[in-house]
């Protein structure tokens, strides 16, 4: 059997069930065994604006997206215009047939640039500047087009079912539009009708209508329409794989490994984990009793980082999850926990800045402000996760970070990985530790001091509420007790004993925790975050080729691993820095820290997540030296 | 075993201003945490940042000296994660009332059980003594180059209509008023404000102890002054919503507002409001998570020998394809 893989993409204006549509897909294919990797991109806006969900599968492991689409599905123009161009030669387009003679400039939410391009392109092949017209040209490069009436089939079903509703159900023509795609891809229905259950299995009648149609559209399409060139087809299916979207890892990483507090303010793309976890508040503790998470909605970031520290003195476990502008807020704050030396984990989903942005889009642009957030030197880890398995196995190494070193944990997420439908191993709790490091159950006797000297720095953690534990934090300078201190000496000894934290993690957080070496080269590639799967994925299709290159993740990026990064490094030739911000942030580490510098620069700040296509030709280009030091990636609309 | 208000006092050195009305306010936190025989390690005191933000290193409790503005999200933080502790939150009117006004209208919502003292002396004494909130529209305190330009707010009103159910206001040299106010705050289930008029005798020169005892309004046949302060329940002012209506509510809502703003001539002080019947925020959460109180946040057990003991399958199996 011939390999699989190919990318399905659905688009239509926001609020229209784009979201369901690619779930449904996803799920269909996922219970056939097959990989997917599925990746939502939106406006910032509720209604009508263009989003679209593209979906990779294969029967190999993905990690990523390509540059391409082997089906795109629209019934909005659109979405047409906007995609038709990125449909491979021997790709296909299903599309609503009433739009052909919809204009370019009948579309009010494509953007002026963007109307000029497309013109631009259609009088170039001398085509009318209709979706007709864009066909057309779709039509002479290869494609097969599909045009289906999505009205017609609700009427014929509509009269099929004796239910006049139908009709007018145009929210249906997502569940109709995956189905006709199922059968063009020739998979079997199964698994199709099962994702559609599923997603509607909160409202039984709903889900029976929508099965019905689904299973109309699917016998309609394979009946009307010769199978489409590439075909879809089961293989044998693995135990235990979920079909998770990267913010689900962190939201149930914080379950699993205690968090019983977070606060939140609404943002794009952090509330959704919030959202998860008061969802899923009340949950089954081992031979105990049930145990639950608070989630508390805030008036601002201020008072959700305010609100987790007060909740981490009494010893709970807490945490807020943000986005860049929620963070800028919380960087007074982050200090204070800094100076208290209190245990905090912040799940920043990174965005693409400066100020709002782009406020749905991807990207890494907060990395030099995780690590500098914050005025006045104090220590904190920041720590970054690549994609979703990591997301949920990293929260507990954040907390246990936080509790151990007593000391703020910021957890790099971002856009990319929240909003990825992939499908992962099932998450594993019993792979992840428990540790509290110097949290006190008891005291026996008066004379507590929370700061008081030991041998690592670190000083034996009371909580509020414990007997014989009380203590003072301020923000203020303060001596062992926590009362305030302007005493030079003291000033000595409290800022050294905090900034002592950050060597200790260095020489206590196991290596393969702090970077991963994935193989190393003569050119190496050196990473951070959300980078991880397009460069993995790149990494294999250039292999494939010839071509050899490392790879080093760093996850730890402050404390910088330096010696050990160096120490990786030694046979390198080349360093090339791939990263999803303009500035190249961590090769501003690379080039502080290491003793060398960036070779090659690949960057993407266009908000739109990286394809292994288009590091597949920029990091080849490195290779056969044709490349300049700098090279800025730009697919995706 | 009967506490002692001497167990509540740290020896950090005090170093308000001589005749500053934090020490009567200090003295009564004191005096109630005293009288209610609270157990110190069961009792947190939190602070912002001024001069009000140094109570918390002068009581024997535990004591977190937070940031501007930010006393309540960090007491609401810590009691909502841990419901047995007696918090007490306190600041001035600037950290309160400007820098921290989302957090003084968003607490009123939420409606946690604790305590909000504010020190309100019309000025940020520990920058010298710029205007602050709550001084009157027009005044020149000795330090302001020209007379303040902005209204003033006015912290009963607000704290009304933000949805506190304990709204109060003392007076920080009546410390035996101040001291059973803070008690009936303390006991009152739900978030409680408490407005202390605190004069600043460096840097208030209008609003001061003389002029709120009526220094400056000597009766002529009596020849004694005429006091600005009296007492809300001396004249027979019933601040308690009773029934469970929205007429009685209403009503004790809007007579409120009406005597929050007396000024001037006369300035009332103990309980303007008081709602037993609005739900607290800790019951709210009750409803939503049955067992909240009796296994809140702080005292979840999560792991056993450095492993997860809690059960997310369920979760899982719901993602698995």
């Amino acid at each position: 059997m011939s390999s699989i893989d190919l990318t399905w993409v659905i688009g239509g204006p926001q609020g229209g069930g784009v979201e369901t549509a690619a779930n449904i897909f996803a799920g269909a294919c996922a219970g056939y065994g097959l990989k997917v990797f599925g990746k939502r991109e939106y406006y910032s806006n509720i209604k009508g604006e263009h989003s679209y969900f593209g979906v990779r599968v294969s029967d190999k492991i993905i990690r990523s997206n390509v540059s391409g689409i082997t089906m795109l599905v629209g019934f909005d123009a659109e979405t047409i215009f906007r995609h038709a161009e990125e449909v491979f030669g021997d790709g296909a387009i299903v599309y609503e047939s009433d739009l052909a003679a919809v204009k370019v400039d009948e579309v009010p939410t494509l953007d002026a640039q963007f109307k000029e391009r497309l013109k631009k392109h259609l009088i170039s092949k001398n085509k009318p500047l209709t979706i007709q017209g864009l066909l057309d040209e779709s039509k002479e490069r290869g494609i097969t087009l599909y045009p289906v009436s999505f009205k017609e089939i609700l009427a014929n079903l509509s009269e099929e079912t004796k239910n006049p509703k139908i009709r007018g159900m145009f929210r249906m023509q997502n569940v109709l539009a995956v189905s006709i795609s199922v059968g063009l891809l020739g998979l079997p229905p199964e698994t199709l009708l099962k994702s559609v259950g599923s997603i509607f299995s909160r409202k039984a009648e709903i889900a029976e209508m929508n099965k019905t149609a689904a299973n109309y559209a699917y016998n309609f399409s394979t009946v009307k329409y010769s199978k489409f060139k590439y075909q879809l087809h089961p293989i044998p299916k693995e135990e235990h794989v979920m079909l998770a979207q990267g913010f689900q890892s962190t939201s149930l990483g914080k379950i699993a490994c205690g968090c019983r507090f977070q606060s939140y303010y609404p943002i794009t793309p952090a509330s959704d984990e919030s959202v998860f976890l008061e969802s899923n508040e009340i949950f089954e503790v081992e031979n105990n009793r049930p145990g639950s998470t608070l989630v508390v909605q805030t008036e601002d970031e201020i008072s959700a980082i305010g609100m987790i520290i007060g909740a981490a003195l009494t010893g709970t476990r807490s945490a807020t999850s943000t986005s860049g502008p929620g963070f800028s807020l919380m960087a007074e704050a982050l200090g204070w926990a800094g100076i208290n030396e209190v245990p905090i984990v912040v799940t920043l989903y990174q965005r693409s800045g400066p100020s709002t942005g782009l406020p749905t889009r991807h990207g890494q642009d907060d990395l030099q402000f995780a690590i500098h957030a914050g005025h006045g030197d104090f220590p904190r880890i920041v720590y970054a996760s690549g994609d979703t398995e990591e997301g949920f196995y990293d929260t507990a190494k954040c907390f246990n970070f936080a509790d151990i070193y007593q000391i703020p944990v910021i957890h790099m997420m971002d856009k990319f990985i929240a909003s990825t439908v992939s499908t992962v191993k099932r998450f594993d709790p019993t792979k992840i530790t428990i540790e509290r490091g110097k949290l006190l159950e008891k005291i026996e006797e008066p004379g507590y001091k929370r700061f008081v000297p030991s041998p690592d720095g670190i000083s034996p953690r009371s909580r509020l509420g414990l007997e014989n534990g009380i203590f003072w934090n301020t923000g203020d300078e303060s001596d062992e007790s926590g009362h305030i201190s302007e005493d030079p000496e003291n000033r000595i000894y409290k800022m050294d004993k905090r900034a002592h934290k950050l060597e200790l993690a260095l020489d206590k957080i196991p290596k393969e925790d702090q970077a991963i070496n994935y193989g190393i080269s003569d050119f190496c590639i050196l990473s951070w975050g959300s980078t991880k799967g397009p460069i993995l994925d790149a990494i294999e299709m250039l292999n494939a080729a010839g071509y050899k290159v490392g790879f080093i993740q760093i996850k730890m990026l402050h404390p910088f691993p330096t010696q050990y990064i160096q120490s990786l490094l030694s046979g390198v030739k080349k360093i090339i820095d791939i990263e999803a911000n303009q500035s190249g942030q961590m090769g501003s580490l690379l080039n502080e820290y290491l003793d060398r510098k960036v070779d090659y620069y690949i960057l993407k700040y266009t908000g739109r997540p990286m394809t292994c296509s288009e590091l597949f030709d920029s990091i080849k280009k490195i290779i056969d030296n044709k490349a300049e030091k700098k090279q800025v990636l730009t697919y995706g609309v | 075993m009967v506490s002692n208000v001497a167990d509540y006092k740290t020896d950090v050195h005090n170093d308000w201003c001589p005749g500053c009305g934090d020490f009567g306010i200090v003295s009564a936190i004191q005096m109630a945490l005293a009288e209610m025989e609270i157990p110190r390690h069961k009792a947190a005191l939190f602070s912002g940042v001024g001069c009000s933000g140094k109570t918390s290193h002068y009581l024997n409790v535990y004591g977190v000296h937070t940031l501007h503005g930010r006393v309540l999200p960090f007491a609401q933080g810590a009691k909502l994660a841990n419901p047995e502790m007696t918090i007490v939150a306190v600041g001035g009117d600037g950290d309160g009332l400007g820098i921290g006004a989302g957090h003084f209208v968003a607490a009123g919502r939420r409606n946690v059980d604790m305590t909000y003292l504010i020190f309100n002396n019309g000025v940020y004494g520990l920058t010298k003594g710029q205007a602050s909130p709550t001084l009157k529209l027009g005044l020149k305190t000795k330090s302001l180059p020209e007379p303040n330009v902005n209204q003033s707010v006015n912290p009963i009103a607000l704290a009304i209509a933000s949805g506190f159910t304990f709204v109060a206001r003392g007076y920080a040299y009546d410390v035996r008023q101040l001291k059973d106010l803070i008690i009936a705050a303390v006991k009152h289930r739900g978030l409680s404000f408490l407005d202390v008029l605190q004069p600043c005798p460096t840097y208030n020169d209008i609003n001061t102890r003389d002029w709120f005892s009526g220094m400056d309004n000597i009766d002529e046949i009596t020849n004694k002054p005429r006091p600005r302060i009296y007492k809300l329940e001396d004249v027979g002012y019933d601040p308690v919503v009773h029934i469970d209506s929205p007429e009685e509510e209403n009503e004790k809502l809007t007579q409120a507002l009406i005597k929050s703003n007396e000024w001037d001539s006369k300035i009332p002080t103990g309980i303007f409001y008081k709602n037993d019947l609005s739900a607290s925020y800790d019951e709210r959460m009750s409803e939503r998570i049955p067992n909240y109180l009796e296994n809140p946040p702080a005292y979840q057990e999560i792991s056993s020998g450095g492993r997860s003991i809690t059960d997310i399958s369920k979760m899982l199996d719901t993602l698995e394809v």
